[in-house]
């Protein structure tokens, strides 16, 4: 296992100080993948995106094009993109979009003329002020272009592009809850089924909603061939793929690596790219996959960053977000600090996440701050089991979202790795880190 | 009698226009309105609600679910300080308890004199620089309590005025474009679409009746 030769597919442009600019992108060919979907037909443009087997790089790695192949048979549609990134510790689609806008939107492009859609919205997080003024500015200067608009680079396709800011919700990044902020209400997630906006979606029309991280890939893809994009990786994890790594190493920072060909071993402590960890303490704990995602020890570093991989080991490569904690760092506090943000940004509709996740910050509160009992850990485990029936993985789910079995993964994790150092704390009445 | 002032109201309008239906455009209007009152007052509410035909009680319901969207003053300065995951490793909770005893306030407070409004936020998304703050939802690079001061300094005395907009911008860039065509045309195909997708909806449910 090692780092390889893999082109850097997402993040080629991002070295210059003007990646998010114009000139910048055409003088890096910027738009030729447009230019080149327009003489191939839709479907083949689409088949080149099925044969890449990109999965989706907003979380739940659901294959793109089997979510396109979902649309085609209908008629009125819209493209919604996601750039509502929130999950915690997770920085690669802010990075894109401030650093190269241009490559997703010839990537929405590229997927609006596939699908036949001539409406796209890219919705784009509103803590993000500077990434929507760029992207923003990439639309405005794109049109100017004449790639989008009516009759783009004289193809006879048009379409329109509406950058649309989100107002700070975390569960707007859940499609149906982004499709409802689009739509001017709560972000409150849909009942499903119908499980795919694909066929109820924005205003109850066939809509596809892709994440940014995904856009970014498909100008590469429509100009090298999906096959190309296949050989990279291994079984269904292909391309390569953005790592946001952040905590106690040296170099926190966004990496993209060919999928499954490099470990966790090589991602925190490679001089190339984390360069281990910071000071002198070692390494005590890592989220592989943002903070919905069950924790591993130090004896699970040599699995490869790979989707499959890591979901047979008990935990998702989720957003691509990885956190090192080292030996300094107490596991009750960072479990009770992932607990409380689930619990702020539950959206309330369904009584166990809602109740659920501020009993549960409650009761860590207590036991990190020393008036915690010993029978507490039975209840946290107990609350967790109310949440998600038998706090297992991956999650049952007793609630409309996904939010809901994302809770328990870092209390049950932290119980489970470091039941002695909960124990601890409600024996000695406080904080053994303070 | 508009509350929004003629070059936000001309804006709003701009914007409805830009969306299949128009409530869609209530967030976009939301920070429109706190780009000119740095909150939204109930008179912003209101024309918010007649802009995207839904009731004032309907935007606030809205307004009122998401962080951004104030239906009460906050100061000048929105300093959000980070203490998700990422950030409580690099020291967030001593950089917020740091926070709250310089300006004088707890976390969601603010400031007497109207400056600063602190906030306790989630991850912003910029974990590689802990630990994260934005003002007015622009990074302003890692803090830490030795540099949190001058940050604040530097903001007070107008240093980080280029950066940092007043409280409410949150795009500069305006859409260059409109939609393609006229805005009026547009208008009228819609009603036209939305008169035909009612006369459909009722032909669809005559037809459920018929079938029961």
């Amino acid at each position: 296992m090692a780092i390889t030769e893999a082109p850097k597919i997402v993040t080629a442009r991002l070295d210059h100080g003007d990646s998010h600019t114009l000139e910048r992108y055409l003088a890096t060919g910027g738009y030729s993948g447009l230019r080149k979907a327009l003489t191939m037909t839709p479907e083949a443009v689409a088949a080149e995106v099925d044969a890449a087997s990109l999965l989706g790089r907003g979380g739940a790695g659901f294959p793109a094009g089997r979510k396109w192949s979902m649309l085609r048979k209908n008629p009125l549609t819209y493209l919604v993109i996601n750039g509502d990134e929130s999950e915690p510790a997770t920085f690669k689609d802010h990075m894109l979009i401030e650093g190269d806008p241009h490559q997703i939107l010839e990537g929405v492009l590229i997927s609006a003329f596939a699908l036949q859609v001539t409406q796209a919205f890219i919705y784009i997080r509103g803590e993000f002020a500077l990434g929507l003024e760029r992207m923003q500015q990439a639309v405005n200067d794109a049109y100017a272009h004449g790639a989008v608009g009516t009759n783009i680079f004289d193809s006879g396709f048009s379409v329109d592009v509406v950058v649309h800011p989100g107002a700070g919700a975390y569960i707007c990044g859940e499609e149906t809850a982004l499709l409802e902020s689009l739509e001017g209400k709560r972000g409150f997630p849909r009942i499903k089924p119908p499980y795919f906006p694909a066929a109820i979606g924005l205003y109850g029309e066939p809509t596809v909603v892709n994440n940014v991280e995904t856009m970014a890939n498909i100008p590469w893809i429509v100009n090298n061939g999906g096959a190309a994009f296949a050989a990279l990786g291994a079984g269904r994890s292909t391309g390569t793929r953005l790592f946001a790594l952040a905590g106690h190493v040296r170099k926190p920072g966004n990496y993209e690596l060919e999928m499954v060909k490099t470990t966790f071993r090589d991602l925190i402590y490679s001089p190339l790219l984390g360069g281990g960890i910071r000071g002198t303490n070692t390494l005590k704990a890592f989220i592989p996959g943002g903070v919905s995602a069950p924790w591993f020890g130090p004896d699970q570093v040599e699995l490869p960053l790979g989707q499959d991989e890591v979901g047979d080991a008990g935990s998702m490569l989720g957003s691509g977000s990885i956190v090192v904690m080292d030996s300094g760092t107490c596991m009750v506090r960072a479990a009770w600090r992932i607990t409380k943000f689930f619990s702020r940004e539950s959206c309330g509709q369904c009584t166990p996440c809602r109740e659920g996740s501020g009993w549960l910050e409650r009761i860590m509160y207590r036991i990190e701050n020393g008036d915690g009992r010993e029978e507490d850990l039975d209840l946290l485990m107990d609350l967790c089991d109310n949440i998600s029936p038998g706090v297992a993985w991956p999650p049952q789910q007793t609630t409309i979202c996904v939010l809901g079995p994302s809770i328990p993964s870092s209390i049950a994790s932290g119980i489970r790795m470091f039941r002695d150092e909960f124990l601890v704390h409600v024996k000695e009445g406080g904080c053994p880190f303070d | 009698m508009s509350h929004l002032k003629t070059e936000i109201r001309k804006r709003a309008e701009e914007l409805v226009t830009l969306y299949p239906e128009r409530r869609s455009a209530l967030i976009p209007l939301c920070h429109l309105a706190q780009e000119q009152d740095g909150w939204l007052r109930p008179e912003a509410i209101s024309e918010i609600g007649e802009l995207c035909g839904v009731t004032a009680a309907e935007v606030k319901g809205t307004a009122t679910f998401y962080d951004m969207l104030h239906t009460e003053p906050v100061g000048r300065y929105v300093v959000a300080v980070c203490t998700n995951i990422a950030c409580l490793l690099g020291g967030a909770l001593e950089l917020l308890v740091h926070a709250e005893s310089t300006l004088g306030v707890r976390a969601g407070g603010t400031t007497p004199d109207g400056v600063f409004t602190l906030h306790e936020a989630e991850c912003l998304a910029d974990c590689d620089k802990t630990v994260c703050v934005q003002v007015n939802h622009r990074y302003v690079g890692a803090q830490s309590p030795e540099t949190f001061d001058a940050l604040l300094d530097d903001l007070r005395a107008g240093r980080l005025d280029e950066a940092v907009p007043p409280h409410g911008t949150l795009v500069r860039v305006r859409r260059s474009v409109g939609l393609q065509v006229d805005g009026a045309v547009v208008a009228a195909e819609r009603a036209k679409e939305a008169e035909a997708k009612t006369a459909r909806a009722a032909a669809t449910s005559g037809a459920g009746e018929n079938k029961a």
